[in-house]
């Protein structure tokens, strides 16, 4: 058994950025449940000798000359926004009361 | 005249060029026809209202004798993972809803300049987490060969739209087998390049170190056609190799035409024995490798002992990565914003991730904001990504002994519609036979073998090549796939029932002879 409980669900949420409902968080508490109990398995092989791969074929950085290109007009970086106001993005307070 | 919807991307493309049909009448004989069945088959989430503009353009500049592409003028379906400027891109979720990209991606850059016609967006599951299609915020796509069956996902839009004949060409994506596996279901070719083959300059990220763009198609020379439309070197994806590649449609022409099974060397895996395949796609699978044998290929018994942890590898790695990827959906910028009374910006947030993401989206990242956590992050991120390397030690032992490998592309044919929907686990199993090839970064194909005998549904046969060697795969796809369609006289997409509201009048056949 893993030991994913409603608890953790609740702060892996907020972690997240999800306001998960309390249907929600019981209802992932047992899918991932059988979820994690499913997939750790992967330490089984997964011994130290073993070197770990991040990306499928091996790349070096490579830089280029800093020029200047193509970028999007302000109109364009706005034009899916939710809500902005004299050329900049528009969000609610960012501090809380208690901040 | 043949029905142009019927042509292959290929022969459309010969026509078009001798002048025997418009692009604007190929285009319109594609809008026809979704109009007609994609009621049923909903393989759209967009139809280009310009598509016919764009067509007629086409013909002008053949008219006015420009030098264009072989695929000019002939119709692409695009994936809703791909953005587009003339079109919404939504990944197939709520929270893009509507949002229409300011640029193109590469892959529908290089699709346009080489004059294809965007016909639409094709259904998805929410950012291309599934293997059904059934996660599309936006409602499920049905396999045309049974209406209440699924398509496969996540790419089934793209997959059914060739399979219906609503589109000659689509484009596809592939993180863990979202272009083999709608394949496999449809009857369909799919494939899923090197690791960096093709751009994703574009495609809404799900897992950065597994996606890959590539062709979804009816015939293995049309996937090649398409793959060197939009495959190559792109300096906006770091990720893009800097390789010349030969052509994948002469290799594929090569294929259809040589001698290219004689004396190939194709790996059957050990540990993926028929018993943990439907029966009927078990026996397709095998009836595919006796008629290579008979064209003279060897069958090799090999061995990749780490190809089991593969799927518990791939759910650690893709949830973790898309946590991450998915970050950027904060209603900040672009997407979704619910507003609630008073919060802060992080409360506005919250609520708009809980209400724009669908089920399948919010349980991959809340399992990997878990696999990322303190604490745990060596024993499940770090573990998985040394699977990795175990799984590219498989293949690459495989590669000493084999040219390809040959698998049965997906356990079971198509399942129905709501039969796994609440059982994720059971859904992640789908994809035992496509995830190693993401994981290690190799390219794979998957082409129909034919029809199970125990459901009447098709199969499909995956290869796989060593990275780079996309070549390889069209070669002998296009060799076993002549093969196959010599044997059964005709294309297995003959095959599929008749769609749409009244079965189209076939001329010149009997009684019963309607298909």
């Amino acid at each position: 058994m893993s030991e994913i409980t409603p608890d953790l669900v609740r702060h892996l949420g907020v972690l997240a950025r999800i306001q998960l409902s309390d249907d929600e968080v019981t209802r992932l508490t047992g899918q991932l449940d059988v979820i994690v109990d499913n997939i750790a398995k992967v330490s089984q092989v997964a011994t130290p000798d073993v070197v770990a791969t991040s990306h499928p074929i091996p790349l070096s950085n490579v830089y280029r000359p800093d020029e200047v290109g193509e970028t999007l007009t302000r109109e364009q970086a706005l034009q899916n926004a939710p809500d902005a106001a004299d050329g900049r993005f528009r969000v609610s307070a960012i501090l809380g009361e208690e901040q | 005249m043949t029905d142009i919807i019927r042509l292959s991307a290929a022969d459309l493309a010969a026509k078009l060029a001798a002048g025997e049909v418009s692009s604007v009448e190929a285009t319109r004989a594609h809008l026809d026809r979704i109009a007609a069945v994609d009621g049923e088959v909903h393989a759209f989430l967009h139809v280009n209202d310009r598509a016919v503009a764009v067509a007629e353009d086409i013909d002008r500049r053949r008219a006015a004798g420009e030098a264009l592409g072989e695929l000019a003028g002939v119709p692409l379906a695009i994936k809703d993972v791909l953005v587009t400027t003339d079109m919404p891109s939504t990944s197939g979720s709520k929270i893009l809803e509507g949002y229409m990209s300011p640029f193109d991606a590469t892959v529908v850059a290089r699709s346009r300049a080489a004059g294809l016609v965007p016909l639409g967006k094709t259904n998805m599951d929410e950012f291309a987490m599934g293997s059904s299609t059934e996660h599309s915020a936006y409602g499920p796509t049905h396999n045309p060969w049974d209406l209440d069956r699924i398509p496969g996902g996540s790419g089934g839009g793209s997959a059914a739209a060739v399979a219906a004949f609503e589109a000659p060409l689509a484009l596809g994506s592939d993180t863990g087998g979202s272009i083999r596996q709608p394949a496999h279901v449809t009857g369909t070719v799919g494939v899923k390049p090197t690791y960096g083959g093709v751009s994703r300059f574009g495609a809404i990220a799900l897992a950065s170190s597994l996606d890959q763009v590539g062709p979804v198609t009816r015939t293995v020379l049309d996937s090649g056609l398409l793959h060197d439309v939009i495959g190559g070197h792109d300096h906006r994806d770091s990720t893009s190799l800097t390789d010349a590649w030969p052509s994948f449609a002469a290799a594929a022409r090569e294929g259809a035409s040589g001698d290219v099974l004689k004396g190939l060397k194709v790996g059957v895996i050990r540990e993926l024995p028929d018993s943990g395949f439907q029966p009927g796609v078990a026996a397709s699978f095998r009836a595919a490798l006796d008629l290579m044998q008979a064209h003279g290929a060897e069958i090799v018994e090999i061995s990749a002992p780490h190809f089991e942890y593969g799927v518990a590898a791939y759910y650690l790695i893709l949830p973790a990565e898309a946590s991450s990827n998915l970050a950027k959906f904060d209603s900040v910028r672009f997407g979704m914003r619910v507003e609630t009374s008073g919060g802060t910006v992080e409360d506005v947030m919250a609520a708009t991730r809980d209400a724009g993401f669908g089920d399948e989206v919010k349980r991959r990242i809340i399992l990997g904001t878990y696999a990322l956590s303190a604490g745990y992050y060596d024993a499940y991120y770090g573990s998985a990504q040394k699977v990795r390397t175990l799984i590219q030690q498989d293949f690459a032992s495989a590669f000493s002994q084999v040219d390809v490998i040959a698998t049965p592309s997906a356990p079971t044919t198509a399942f129905r519609i709501g039969e796994r929907i609440d059982d994720p686990l059971q859904m992640y199993l789908n994809d035992v036979t496509t995830i190693p090839a993401n994981l290690a970064g190799v390219p794979g194909i998957s082409i129909p073998s034919g029809l199970a005998a125990d459901d009447g549904l098709p199969v499909g046969i995956q290869f796989l090549a060593p990275a780079r060697e996309d070549a390889r795969l069209y070669r002998v796809g296009a060799a076993l796939e002549a093969a196959l369609v010599d044997s059964w006289g005709g294309p297995l997409l003959d095959r599929a029932p008749a769609l749409g509201p009244v079965a189209e009048p076939v001329e010149a056949q009997g009684p019963g002879g309607a298909r």
